[in-house]
């Protein structure tokens, strides 16, 4: 009788068991988002989040992928790749397969680092990643590997765009550089000073500065360097709350003269700009702005957007450009198998929400993509940022074919 | 490059003011009870949060008076039912009580407001600028705050010098039994400096909120600071807070304009350097970079050579 | 004596198959996590609990240390010398125990604040050269190494957590029983009296100032050694681990589980790392509710939670455990309840200031609430009441059969 109870109830546990991986065989296909949510920075993270979860509703609506539903799993990672690497552990311990992540460079490192490390020790546990920001050229040239996806223009290619516009401006002659104190600052101190040197061998640069990331408060002292250095012109990377700090200290030392940037909008950091800014900022990036005229698909998706999430902006439309082409190479694939994804991934064409063709090269796992630079301004807006009544116009477009840079990466692929 | 000295010089006075704000009151704490506050920067915190609400339903003067008042009143209550209950234990537990305060104090801001800086800023009228020299200009609202500071920095050395409350403050900080044994309330006169200490605080970050901004870690942002300055100033001593505060401040200020690296002085020598050693770094640093780590190696020099600071005169 | 040893052995053995109790893919590294936070800890003490000193920059020798261990590893990773990976603690003890002695030479002339401020600076002194010293420290992105590229010893390699896990469980035993043998010696006795009475303990022949030097000195190798597994087991370094916050969770789990006893950083090691890891997934606001823990046991239980064990130690000596059952379980419902309704209005509060404004369901403990509603604030508010007051009811009674069960033997 006990052995009876006893065999009944192995084969009851069996069964809920058996349910149950089945459950999880239909269950969402999870992709994990690692960024800052806290900190100096959580309202770069959360506004990327909010993009990540209304892009991934799109596709749910849809119909999904492979008939499961996509989750967004976000993980706080304080900015800091050390918390980054403890979360890394985690979202592999939950077995999902997939990590966005965008926001520094630094943390970009140690993931990939760490990924990669992962892949090469546990074969039957892979994960992907897919950076979707963190623009430092290193990612895809000495420190590429076969797991590792990069979904924005890297820094090199975007300072390719802004020194063609430079050299066009024959009224500047002294520049004047600042930056983040890390991997993508300082790369693009370096492109800036070594581009600057082939195209416009006249323009001094007269300041090439670098600052702790994240906990310079009052920029005021920086801004006194640049007024006194006789700077026509800055050049930053600056992003989120250095930005932000950037420009108010800016407006209040009264420093007028035009910025060359990568980040100056959005985040609060058009409404930190404000009217002080207006046709003197500039900004390059991988998509064109909204205004003056955007196709319908395009307003129809901000305006939607707008209406779950009235205090954020569509300011990265990578993210919808990244989290469709995983989710259609996903489909190609026919399996979630990270190693078949990937390779359906690489060398995919994919056409833009607004409609332009961009290429993941199958070489170095880097977007190819046309590049777009555009001014802050109050002029032509119908969709501004930070409900400022400010935004950005589109000014030049640099095509794909001119905005690509050769590749400069050894991979080995997994067999 | 004069108007670089100047302006320098006249934001490192802000700068060095507020910190004086943040010191004094610090200061006169550990003077009196011995004790280190941690959580002083988190009530200067709690003071720009506390402005940033009232500024929307009050105005921005009635804020300005309101929310002092009210980090004050939270300070006395810390101090009547946490701080005393741990005296007891000793100093160690005190510092361990403070430090325990502090992170509560810091996540409860984090929940009542949330993650994201808060968009606390200058008030319209005060947002003009002062004067404009060359091609710099001064804004009208760090005026005001020099202004405010002074202000603090006078009325303060009256109350403790010229009104009797003041001197019995000044008497139980050398000698409490003896100022007990005359009849006053001495306990109470501790809460009550505890209570205008932490005010002080809250005062520093209502104007310093739009300027450094309002956002979970301004605490942590300022709070080394502001121990470094206590303690080369003299602990207990509130002159010498004066003075470390604008040390301190000028000085930072300051490093961050130069960008002389010890490289440079000595190529300027003559002398040819090593560019590829593992001490390069070292060399190629400038003083610009080596700024935020000032003031923590004037604290260790002088914990070394004078402990009791500049001014002090207890030793502890 | 062998009861002594009993408790060292039964320890071993359940760092031993722990990995094969609990089997959920995440626990492994958690649990590695574990280990080196109760070796940093353990080692936090050897300072604050037997030495009375307070050092809010303990971190800057654990940073050190795994940084020393990180550049030894790729140094041994490229040929550079044979160091096979367990023994790398070693190395990164003893980078904690040079600068140890190095800032210790200054340090320890005093007690007290002094101590506790010459260590915060010390402390923010070596994060923020971090920045400035790129080569060593590595700058914003820290130093990265590599665990399986180094030699091995005895074909033993460390690909899987599971590997690692037994390396650190092995150097977190080791270090224990070392840091537990050294408080035995007269050294590690004298800290105590210096802790105690400072002029006395120098009657007795000891500087105190010699004593302090050495006790800080060891607790930075340990220190060290806690550096090293963290390069081992998260192949990074950077300037946080150097930190205040770093040296401030390392002094919240050491007074968590309580100083007065050895096992007491052990214990808060072990829980405050279960509360980071685990509880983070549940809530935001973890840490507040860590933070509000610290207070507490500042204010109300200074011991900590190994004193409110060892509290207990009378009663189950003189046979009388089973008459406590009863008060405290009656005690610790009432207070479960009124720790769910007022874990329930911070859940809920921080829910309202931080969820987008069309969200308006949370699930709570299992239920999914409401929270835009009056009746749920109402209803968690009542729980936090009632249990409140319930405790207040039953407390005396759980207090008075504490008393009679503590009571002494009667001498017969």
């Amino acid at each position: 009788m006990r052995r009876q109870g006893l065999r009944s109830l192995v084969l009851g546990v069996l069964a809920m068991a058996a349910i149950a991986s089945a459950a999880q065989a239909q269950g969402p296909v999870k992709i994990a988002y690692v960024d800052p949510l806290s900190g100096a920075f959580a309202a770069t993270g959360e506004n990327g989040l909010n993009q990540f979860r209304f892009a991934a509703d799109q596709i749910n609506r849809a119909g999904g992928v492979l008939g499961r539903q996509l989750e967004i799993v976000p993980f706080d990672n304080k900015i800091s790749p050390q918390e980054s690497l403890i979360q890394l552990k985690k979202v592999i311990g939950d077995g999902i397969q997939f990590v966005f992540q965008g926001n520094s460079s630094g943390v970009a490192h140690a993931i990939s680092d760490a990924v990669q490390k992962h892949n090469e020790r546990n074969p039957g546990s892979r994960v992907l990643y897919l950076n979707y920001s963190a623009v430092d050229p290193a990612l895809t040239q000495e420190k590429c590997h076969f797991w590792h996806f990069r979904f924005d223009a890297h820094a090199d290619m975007k300072m390719a765009a802004l020194t063609d516009v430079i050299k066009a401006n024959t009224k500047l002659k002294k520049i004047y550089i600042i930056g983040q104190d890390y991997s993508f600052g300082k790369a693009v101190a370096a492109a800036a000073v070594s581009m600057l040197a082939t195209k416009r061998p006249d323009i001094q640069i007269v300041g090439n500065e670098l600052h702790p990331i994240g906990k310079v408060k009052d920029f005021s002292p920086y801004v006194q360097k640049i007024i006194a250095s006789g700077a026509d012109a800055v050049i930053t990377g600056n992003w989120g709350a250095d930005m932000i700090g950037l420009a108010k200290a800016a407006n209040d030392g009264g420093l007028k003269v035009p910025f060359y940037t990568y980040y100056a909008a959005s985040d609060g950091v058009t409404a930190a700009i404000g009217a002080a800014g207006i046709d003197r900022i500039r900004l390059v990036h991988e998509s064109p702005a909204a205004n003056p005229t955007a196709p319908k698909v395009v307003g129809d998706y901000i305006k939607a957007y707008k209406k779950f999430y009235p205090n954020g902006d569509v300011n990265q439309p990578r993210i919808h450009t990244g989290l469709n082409m995983l989710v259609l190479a996903i489909k190609k694939a026919g399996t979630t198998d990270v190693d078949k994804v990937a390779a359906a991934l690489e060398g995919m064409e994919w056409t833009t929400l607004n409609g332009d063709r961009v290429v993941m090269r199958r070489d170095d796992h880097q977007l190819l993509m046309p590049i777009y630079i555009s001014v802050h301004t109050n002029k032509n807006i119908v969709f501004d940022f930070d409900n400022s009544g400010l935004g950005l116009v589109n000014e030049n477009k640099v095509e794909i074919d001119k905005a690509t840079l050769p590749a400069a990466c050894k991979m080995d692929r997994p067999s | 490059m004069f108007e670089l000295v100047l302006f320098s010089l006249l934001n490192g006075l802000v700068f060095g003011m507020l910190l004086f704000m943040l010191s004094s009151g610090l200061t006169l704490i550990f003077g009196m009870m011995g004790v280190l506050n941690f959580a002083h920067a988190g009530f200067y915190m709690l003071g720009a949060y506390f402005a940033y609400t009232l500024t929307g339903y009050l105005g921005f003067w009635p804020a300005l008076v309101a929310a002092p008042l009210l980090v004050g009143v939270l300070g006395a209550l810390v101090e009547r039912y946490g701080l005393r209950r741990v005296h007891r234990f000793g100093h160690v537990a005190e510092l361990i009580f403070t430090f325990g305060a502090a992170v509560v104090i810091e996540e409860v801001v984090q929940l009542a407001w949330g993650r994201p800086a808060k968009s606390y800023e200058v008030p319209e009228f005060l947002d003009f600028p002062l004067f404009r020299l060359f091609q710099g200009s001064f804004p009208a609202y760090k005026a005001f705050m020099l202004l405010i500071s002074v202000a603090i920095f006078v009325f303060l050395f009256a109350v403790l010098t010229r009104t009797r409350a003041g001197l019995i403050i000044q008497a139980s900080l050398t000698h409490p039994s003896m100022v007990a044994m005359l009849g006053h309330n001495v306990p109470r006169v501790f809460m009550v400096v505890f209570g205008i200490g932490s005010a002080l605080a809250g005062l520093a970050g209502v104007i310093a909120g739009p300027v450094l901004g309002t956002f979970p870690g301004m605490a942590q942002v300022l709070g080394s600071i502001v121990f470094v300055v206590v303690v080369i100033g003299g602990l207990g001593s509130v002159s010498g807070a004066f003075v470390a505060s604008l040390l301190i401040g000028i000085v930072q200020t300051f490093a961050v304009a130069l960008n002389i690296s010890l490289n440079s002085v000595l190529a300027a020598a003559g002398i040819p350097l090593d560019a590829q050693g593992p001490l390069h770094d070292l060399w190629k640093v400038t003083i610009a970079q080596v700024a935020p780590i000032m003031p923590y190696l004037l604290l260790v020099l002088i914990l070394i050579v004078r402990p009791t600071g500049l001014f002090g005169t207890r030793s502890r | 004596m062998s009861r002594r040893y009993g408790v060292w052995i039964a320890a071993a053995a359940i760092l031993a198959v722990l990995p094969h109790i609990v089997r959920t893919p995440v626990a492994v590294p958690v649990m590695s996590q574990m280990g080196i936070a109760v070796v940093f800890a353990l080692s936090y003490n050897m300072l604050l609990g037997q030495g009375g000193m307070l050092s809010f920059g303990h971190a800057v020798y654990f940073g050190l240390g795994g940084f020393i261990a990180a550049h030894v590893l790729n140094l041994a990773g490229e040929g550079v010398f044979w160091l096979p990976v367990p023994f790398l603690p070693l190395v990164g003890g003893l980078g904690g125990l040079c600068f140890g002695a190095l800032f210790g030479s200054f340090s320890t002339t005093r007690a007290g604040t002094v101590f506790a401020m010459i260590s915060l600076g010390i402390g923010e002194l070596m994060a923020s050269s971090a920045l400035i010293l790129d080569k060593f420290f590595g700058g914003e992105e820290g130093i990265t190494t590599n665990r399986v590229k180094a030699p091995t010893l005895l074909g033993l390699d460390f690909t899987t957590d599971r590997k690692v896990y037994y390396l650190i469980a092995f150097w977190a035993f080791v270090a224990a029983a070392l840091m537990y043998a050294f408080s035995r010696t007269p050294v590690g006795r004298m800290a105590n009296a210096v802790r105690d009475n400072p002029e006395r303990a120098e009657f007795v022949g000891y500087s105190q100032r010699w004593v302090r030097f050495v006790s800080f000195c060891v607790a930075g190798l340990f220190a060290g050694v806690a550096g090293g597994l963290f390069a081992l087991n998260y192949e990074i370094l950077t300037a946080e681990n150097m930190g205040l916050a770093a040296s401030g969770s390392v002094l919240l789990m050491t007074f968590i589980g309580g100083i007065g006893s050895f096992f007491g950083p052990i214990l808060g090691a072990i829980v405050f790392t279960f509360l980071q890891s685990m509880l983070s997934d549940y809530t935001g606001i973890w840490l507040l509710y860590l933070g509000l823990l610290f207070l507490a046991t500042v204010l109300f239980v200074p011991a900590g939670l190994a004193g409110i064990l060892m509290l207990h130690v009378p009663a189950w000596r003189a046979g009388r455990p089973g008459r406590l059952v009863g008060p405290y379980v009656v005690a610790g419902l009432l207070t479960l309840v009124a720790a769910v309704g007022v874990i329930g209005l911070l859940e809920m509060v921080h829910f309202v200031v931080s969820a987008p404004a069309s969200r308006t369901t949370k699930r709570l403990f299992w239920v999914a609430v409401n929270v835009r509603t009056l009746w749920s604030w109402l209803a968690f508010a009542a729980l936090a009441a009632a249990g409140a007051l319930g405790f207040r009811w039953a407390a005396p009674r759980a207090a008075a059969a504490f008393a009679e069960a503590s009571r002494p033997a009667e001498a017969r």
